[in-house]
């Protein structure tokens, strides 16, 4: 999923303390389940905000909404006869939902909510990690199903560096280093040998480096 | 044995001399005096000098800039050159750039992460780690071809090498790193600072079991200590750094004024007993901040004078 962390509600209130009525919309997907932006978080932020302008003096609409997507046409099209009762919206979707928003309401401000983080796992209640960084050509084949791109902190395809220690990364001790990770793996899928294939240069170019990317299957367009 | 490259390290590596090289740190400005004195300390010396790439991620006069003053000094510099920092274009340019220079020695690392320099803040780039990189240069050198299958003018000359560290973890992949690195075009190593001589000489056996000896030049890494709290700090604090016990007591023993000096003993130490282990084919002393010390340490382990080769 996509983990996204909230904002510190001073940078919010400065992005929306000149307006008067301002929606809060969240989001029912990866938001939800990272506890940044889903139906529970839209209620705190919203009574927060209320108690802070109430306390400054300043009247202020505050109202919660939160869509089953906001990545999505559809969903985003079910507030459309009512947005224009607001001078403001302050999106608790990732990135993605906050564009899509902006981009469908054209004159509407949308102001984030959240920082996306990364693509990762829920390893327990309130930790979250990464686990992909979307460069679009997958090499996990290779290194044992542990990705080196998003998990070492050199992106070495070749590694470990000189840095690993005890199994941890050179940057911090609380760090897997992914390199222990891939070779206790290939040892335990019996191919530590495949260790010593190196692994070519990577093509960039379906990653960040290529520009903004898209998938287009026209098997699927309707 | 046959020399590919114009190198007076390869050369001196090749005519069966343990060879030298040291390390000069570029300075945190534009006075590119300073680098010139360093060298002047060392340079009688040692067969090559490492110049430092933003090392430990701070920045400083580029590597580039320095290699070429010692060339132009009449001096063999060693180009070290990380990946944190540049990608593929820029590395290929400045390989030319060097090349331009008649900079014969080149050192591919991937480079200290950003988060423990000045710039913490910072992009890496990593476009390619350090195993690619040496694959890049051998790549210009051999096919004279860039990357994109271009034809180089005038390809570059570089004896290529590499770091390698046995201290790391984990501990067993650490000589099929070596294997890997010499596979990726490797021609010398210059290992992580020793202070574990026994862990050192049970990688190198387990290089030399499987031959890699033959096929890479090892040059033992060293660098001496100039106090209890230097070792203490080595041990603690840097990652992949393995100071055993015995040598931080050994410093502490000492009285402060005298830690210098039993630095400088072990440093010696080490290198007459690493001179002994199959495989090691010479040293690299990295006196940090303590280049004045080099011409000590290698005349009183006998490594002075320094061969001349054509």
């Amino acid at each position: 999923m996509i983990v996204a962390d909230k904002k510190p509600i001073e940078e919010i209130i400065k992005e929306i303390e000149s307006y008067n009525k301002v929606l809060i919309l969240g989001c029912n997907e990866c938001v939800t389940v990272c506890e940044a932006g889903g139906k529970k978080e839209v209620g705190i932020l919203a009574s927060a905000l209320r108690m802070y302008f109430l306390n400054q003096g300043k009247e202020m609409k505050i109202d919660e909404v939160t869509l089953e997507r906001q990545c999505d046409h559809e969903y985003l099209e079910e507030i459309r006869d009512r947005v224009d009762k607001y001078d403001a919206v302050v999106s608790l979707a990732c990135g993605v939902g906050v564009q899509f928003m902006a981009e469908k309401y054209q004159t509407l401000p949308v102001y984030p909510g959240v920082n996306t983080c990364f693509l990762g796992v829920t390893e327990k209640r309130g930790l979250w990690t990464e686990r992909c960084q979307a460069c679009g050509k997958c090499i996990l084949a290779k290194t044992a199903g542990i990705c080196p791109v998003s998990r070492c902190a050199k992106r070495l395809l070749n590694g470990p560096c000189g840095g690993s220690t005890k199994g941890k990364c050179e940057i911090s001790k609380e760090l897997d280093c992914a390199w222990q990770l891939i070779v206790d793996r290939l040892k335990a899928l019996g191919k530590i040998d495949d260790y010593e294939k190196i692994i070519p240069l990577k093509d960039w170019s379906t990653d960040r480096a290529g520009g903004p990317r898209k998938v287009a299957r026209e098997d699927v367009q309707l | 044995m046959n020399c590919k490259t114009p190198s007076k390290l390869e050369k001196i590596l090749a005519a069966g001399h343990l060879a030298v090289t040291s390390e000069c740190g570029p300075p945190r400005g534009s006075n590119i005096e300073h680098i010139v004195h360093k060298a002047g300390l060392i340079k009688d010396h040692v067969d090559a000098i490492n110049i430092t790439d933003n090392q430990t991620s701070v920045t400083r006069l580029c590597s580039l800039a320095a290699c070429i003053k010692l060339k132009l000094m009449g001096l063999e510099p060693v180009l070290q050159m990380v990946t944190r920092d540049r990608n593929r274009i820029a590395l290929q340019s400045d390989i030319l750039g060097a090349a331009a220079f008649d900079i014969f020695n080149m050192l591919c690392l991937s480079g200290d992460h950003q988060s423990f320099g000045d710039c913490a803040q910072g992009q890496n780039v990593h476009d390619l780690d350090s195993m690619q990189l040496l694959q890049t240069v051998r790549h210009m050198r051999d096919e004279g071809k860039f990357l994109g299958g271009g034809d180089i003018d005038r390809p570059p000359k570089m004896f290529v090498g590499a770091a390698a560290n046995p201290f790391a973890d984990p501990f067993e992949i650490r000589v099929p790193r070596l294997a890997k690195k010499v596979a990726a075009g490797a021609e010398f190593i210059q290992t992580q600072c020793i202070y574990n001589l026994d862990k050192f000489e049970l990688w190198m056996k387990m290089a030399c079991d499987r031959g890699l000896h033959e096929k890479v030049c090892i040059l033992a890494g060293l660098t001496p200590l100039k106090s209890a709290g230097m070792a203490k700090y080595m041990k603690n604090r840097v990652p992949g750094m393995d100071v055993p016990d015995d040598v931080v007591k050994r410093m502490a023993a000492a009285p402060k004024e005298k830690q210098p000096e039993e630095g400088i003993k072990i440093c010696i130490e080490s290198i007459q007993r690493l001179k002994e282990v199959e495989g090691v084919r010479g040293f690299h002393i990295m006196a940090i901040e303590w280049e004045e010390k080099v011409p000590e340490i290698v005349e009183k382990t006998g490594l002075y004078p320094r061969p001349k080769v054509d």
